[in-house]
């Protein structure tokens, strides 16, 4: 996967053999030993590794609920209680499993910040980043699908809510957004059919992600890693190998993750969750407030912040597919908004709105929560279609080291020579 | 450049202030504010009282049976560890005073037997529309998981909300919906002389709308504890509700004690991890 | 560049420990991976089953089903006692009486492979000890096996009149399950 040169040697005549035929240990050591990284990275950048850990006790947690979980809406819920009840550890797995998917989220949240503000989507990463936004997409549609399952009032009134979005397009075709609708719940209404197709789709979706995830690491591999200077790699004082120097950085930060992670699963495994979803679904009663999980809250924000239905709608996905345009909305020359003085305050108080979105997105939608999701909805797309162009021209960045190793070395002295004041 | 920065951050600081104004003025709800309460099983090391919970079930079986079945739970759960931690013979001589539906027999007919430890303890009712026509319409829910499908609304301003959510999180704050359970059943109260109260209908200080069908099921004195605990209202109402958060969450002292021990674990491989990484480093500078 | 060669041994320790403490903990979460497959609590306090005898005729037999098991229930004959007895259990292919009651050690006659006054009720969980085939014999039109007692189509195995493996590749006897009479006709099983 690696555009480097290879440094694999085989150590015995069975690996040569081996590599003659199947360079498959040569892949895995050019992509997670030798691999140069910027020597530069801060702890943000441990979040890849984090993301991989979350999809892998994703993916595992998810087999072993499959065995005891039945998608039928009669028994579905009560196959959870018997989860969480008697099957042997059954608690602790769902736990891990509910819990896990909103560590996922604030994973990705922080990785996709980090890649917004180091200016990771700019050239070469371009594709880099698309496949990103991409997997962001099918962790969502992963995320709604899973939330159905439990098949609590939540779950139910969510996948009712949610799945209705497409009978917007009613408004432009007449008809075609109800039998969409029709088409996706499989009847007239969610029911036990919904939950069968979606439990499929759900256990099919993370797959598929580990796919994407391949390409994702193999488009990372071609153009290398940003750093918080943004400058590109120029000699070989500014990377150290993968392994060992990456390999217990990150370590180190699912470490540290995971103690998060273990908080909520043994401490507050309800925390992350809506009382609601813990009666049986009904379909003959809607819950006062119905709010997706916190992870989709800026997005139903904005979703709310629109007065039409289709408008609502159109500008929830735009809000999602604005991302894959700003390789080509960002007009600066650099990358990093460390040296970017004004684009800097835009960019934090974007990370703010999105934030207001988020809480907003849990509020009733009446009165002033409407009009302030309304002004945050136009700046989270203003920064993107007006700052981002405009500031990009206008601004002159402040003064940037050299070269990477100058960053965390200092100027003038040579590499691996003294400790850097630079904290990592 | 840094006085343009500066700049910037005052227009984007003053934009603040400005935006959160009209927030306050709206952060007065007319949500019902719920006492939070003190509970032996909060928090990481918090666990369940046996004896509480046996009372709990005491005035479970007397005061609300009748009408609220809880029937996720197996006869055997009483018996099991980290529960009210009934003998198993005493679980076994109650089951036996239950009934539950069996069969077919031979003649393929149902039958009814005594129930066993592995049968779910029986609900009153047959189903739902069973129970609304005894009760007026109204549905007794099943009290299985009543505490962890209830909540309480958050009250203060919108400033103090986010510290609020982390304080939470980080005292695992999870008995919200004891805390309201218990507000309800110690909630009932003669209505304000303005408050228009339907027929049939009770008025409850925690209830939302604060009209509730429910006749107030704890009379002070009603149960006598046997190891001698005052039977109030607060007290019985205290001691209900903690054997309803158990039943809904049997596995919670296993998952506190276990907790314990793997944030234990990860704290040390933390440390160890953060200084084997220094090391690794220590060669890169 | 000094400082770091002199406590390289030191680094390598304290690496090594670091490692080795992540891996304990990777491999200590495989255990609720693996539990989690085990019976549940639920399965575990599944009840015993209760079954009237009474209208099992002798020379008839009856299954019953006892943890998604057949128990088979055969009411035996006079005759089918005897060529039971007939036989010295040490020269059997099984010799244990693989009696739930009973230790291991215990030979496999007739009279361990029932209950005392009750010899003529052979109760046995009726699943082939070759590979969990349902052998033949309960029905009265069945074949039997050579020792007329039962046959496991499958491959072949021919137990005899107290269930017991005498031709044929299964290993074991037939299991005896823990069971016992409540009356003279009620038969509690488990």
């Amino acid at each position: 996967m690696s555009q480097h040169e290879s440094s694999y040697k085989p150590g015995s005549r069975a690996e040569q053999w081996l590599d003659e035929r199947l360079p498959i240990v040569r892949l895995a050591h050019d992509t997670a030993v030798s691999y140069p990284t910027p020597r530069n990275l801060n702890y943000l950048w441990t979040f890849g590794g984090i993301l991989t850990f979350c999809l892998v006790v994703q993916i595992v947690t998810g087999i072993v609920l499959a065995m005891h979980y039945i998608p039928n809406d009669l028994m579905a819920f009560n196959s959870v209680e018997k989860i969480r009840r008697d099957v042997n550890y059954g608690w602790l797995i769902r736990n891990v499993h509910a819990v896990g998917a909103s560590m996922f989220f604030f994973a990705v949240y922080v990785h996709m910040a980090r890649g917004l503000y180091y200016g990771s989507y700019k050239a070469p990463r371009e594709v880099l980043w698309i496949i990103g936004v991409l997997l962001f997409l099918l962790m969502m549609a992963t995320g709604f699908l899973g939330y159905t399952l439990p098949w609590g009032q939540m779950s139910f009134w969510g996948v009712t809510v949610i799945t209705n979005l497409f009978s917007s397009l009613d408004a432009i075709i007449p008809g075609l957004g109800t039998k969409i609708v029709q088409w996706l719940w499989g009847g007239f209404s969610v029911s036990t059919v919904t939950l069968n197709r979606f439990f499929s789709l759900h256990y099919l979706l993370p797959f598929v992600i580990v796919g994407v995830v391949i390409l994702h690491i193999w488009a990372l591999h071609v153009v290398g890693q940003n750093n918080p200077t943004g400058l590109d790699i120029k000699t070989k004082a500014d990377t150290v190998p993968f392994t060992p120097y990456a390999t217990m950085k990150d370590l180190f930060g699912i470490g540290v993750f995971t103690l998060l992670f273990s908080w909520f699963v043994f401490f507050a495994p309800d925390f992350l969750g809506h009382a609601d979803n813990y009666t049986p679904a009904n379909p003959l009663v809607t819950p006062p407030h119905i709010v997706p999980e916190w992870y989709f809250l800026p997005f139903y924000a904005i979703l709310r912040a629109i007065p039409s239905k289709l408008g609502g709608v159109i500008a929830m996905f735009a809000a999602i597919v604005i991302l894959v345009f700003i390789p080509w909305l960002d007009t600066s020359r650099v990358r990093s908004a460390r040296y970017r003085p004004i684009f800097k305050w835009f960019l934090w108080f974007f990370f703010f709105s999105v934030l207001a979105l988020g809480y907003l997105g849990g509020k009733p939608a009446e009165g002033v929560y409407v009009a302030w999701a309304q002004f945050f909805t136009l700046y989270y797309f203003a920064f993107f279609l007006l700052i981002m162009p405009i500031v990009g021209v206008m601004e002159t960045p402040s003064a940037m080291p050299r070269s990477i190793a100058e960053s965390v070395l200092g100027s003038g002295k040579p590499a691996g020579a003294v400790a850097a004041p630079e904290k990592r | 450049m840094t006085t343009r920065t500066s700049r910037i951050k005052r227009i984007v600081l003053l934009a603040l202030a400005g935006a959160t104004l009209p927030l306050l003025a709206h952060a007065a709800g007319e949500a019902i504010h719920i006492d939070r309460q003190k509970w032996s099983f909060a928090g990481p090391f918090g666990r369940f009282d046996p004896n509480q919970l046996q009372r709990g079930f005491q005035v479970y079986k007397d005061a609300c049976a009748q009408c609220h079945g809880i029937s996720r739970l197996d006869f055997r759960n009483l018996a099991q560890p980290g529960g009210p931690g009934f003998k198993e013979d005493s679980v076994k001589g109650l089951a036996a005073t239950y009934e539950v539906q069996d069969g077919p027999n031979d003649e393929g007919k149902m039958f009814k037997r005594p129930a066993r430890l592995s049968d779910k303890i029986p609900p009153p009712y047959a189903n739902e529309q069973e129970a609304r026509s005894i009760h007026n319409g109204a549905y007794p829910p099943d009290l299985s998981l009543i505490t962890k499908a209830r909540s309480i609304e958050y009250q203060g301003s919108l400033f103090a909300h986010p510290f609020h959510l982390l304080k939470d999180m980080a005292i695992g704050y999870q008995e919200a919906g004891a805390d309201y359970v218990h507000a309800l059943l110690t909630g009932y109260a003669d209505a304000p002389k303005d408050f228009k109260m339907s027929d049939g209908m009770q008025y409850n200080k925690a209830f939302p709308g604060h009209q509730i069908s429910m006749p107030p099921p704890l009379t002070e004195g009603a149960i006598k504890f046997q190891d001698g605990t005052p039977n109030t209202v607060d007290q019985m109402a205290r001691d209900v509700v903690a054997f309803l958060h158990w039943a809904g969450d049997p596995k919670q002292d296993e998952r506190k004690r276990m907790g314990l021990l793997v944030v234990l674990y990860l704290l040390i491989t933390a440390v160890l991890l953060y200084f084997a990484k220094k090391r690794i480093w220590a060669k890169a500078h | 560049m000094a400082a770091h060669t002199e406590d390289a041994t030191r680094r390598d320790f304290l690496v090594v420990a670091a490692s080795a403490f992540a891996a304990v903990g990777g491999a200590a979460t495989l255990w609720p991976l693996i539990q989690q497959m085990n019976p549940d609590a639920s399965t575990q306090a599944l009840a015993s089953t209760e079954v009237d005898v009474a209208p099992v005729k002798e020379g008839q037999a009856i299954t019953v089903m006892w943890r998604g098991k057949p128990v088979f229930i055969r009411h035996r004959t006079k005759a089918e006692i005897e060529q039971a007895n007939a036989v010295d259990p040490s020269t059997l292919p099984d010799r244990s009486a693989r009696n739930d009651a009973l230790p291991e050690s215990a030979p496999a006659s007739d009279k361990n492979r029932t209950k005392a006054g009750k010899e003529q009720w052979l109760v046995m969980v009726g699943i082939c000890t070759h590979l969990g085939c349902i052998p033949k014999g309960q029905g009265l039109s069945d074949v039997k096996g050579d020792y007329n007692g039962w046959f496991c189509v499958c491959h072949g195995s021919h137990y005899d009149t107290a269930g017991r493996i005498r031709r044929g590749p299964a290993p074991r006897n037939l299991d005896v399950p823990a069971y016992e009479f409540l009356s003279d006709t009620m038969v509690k099983i488990g």
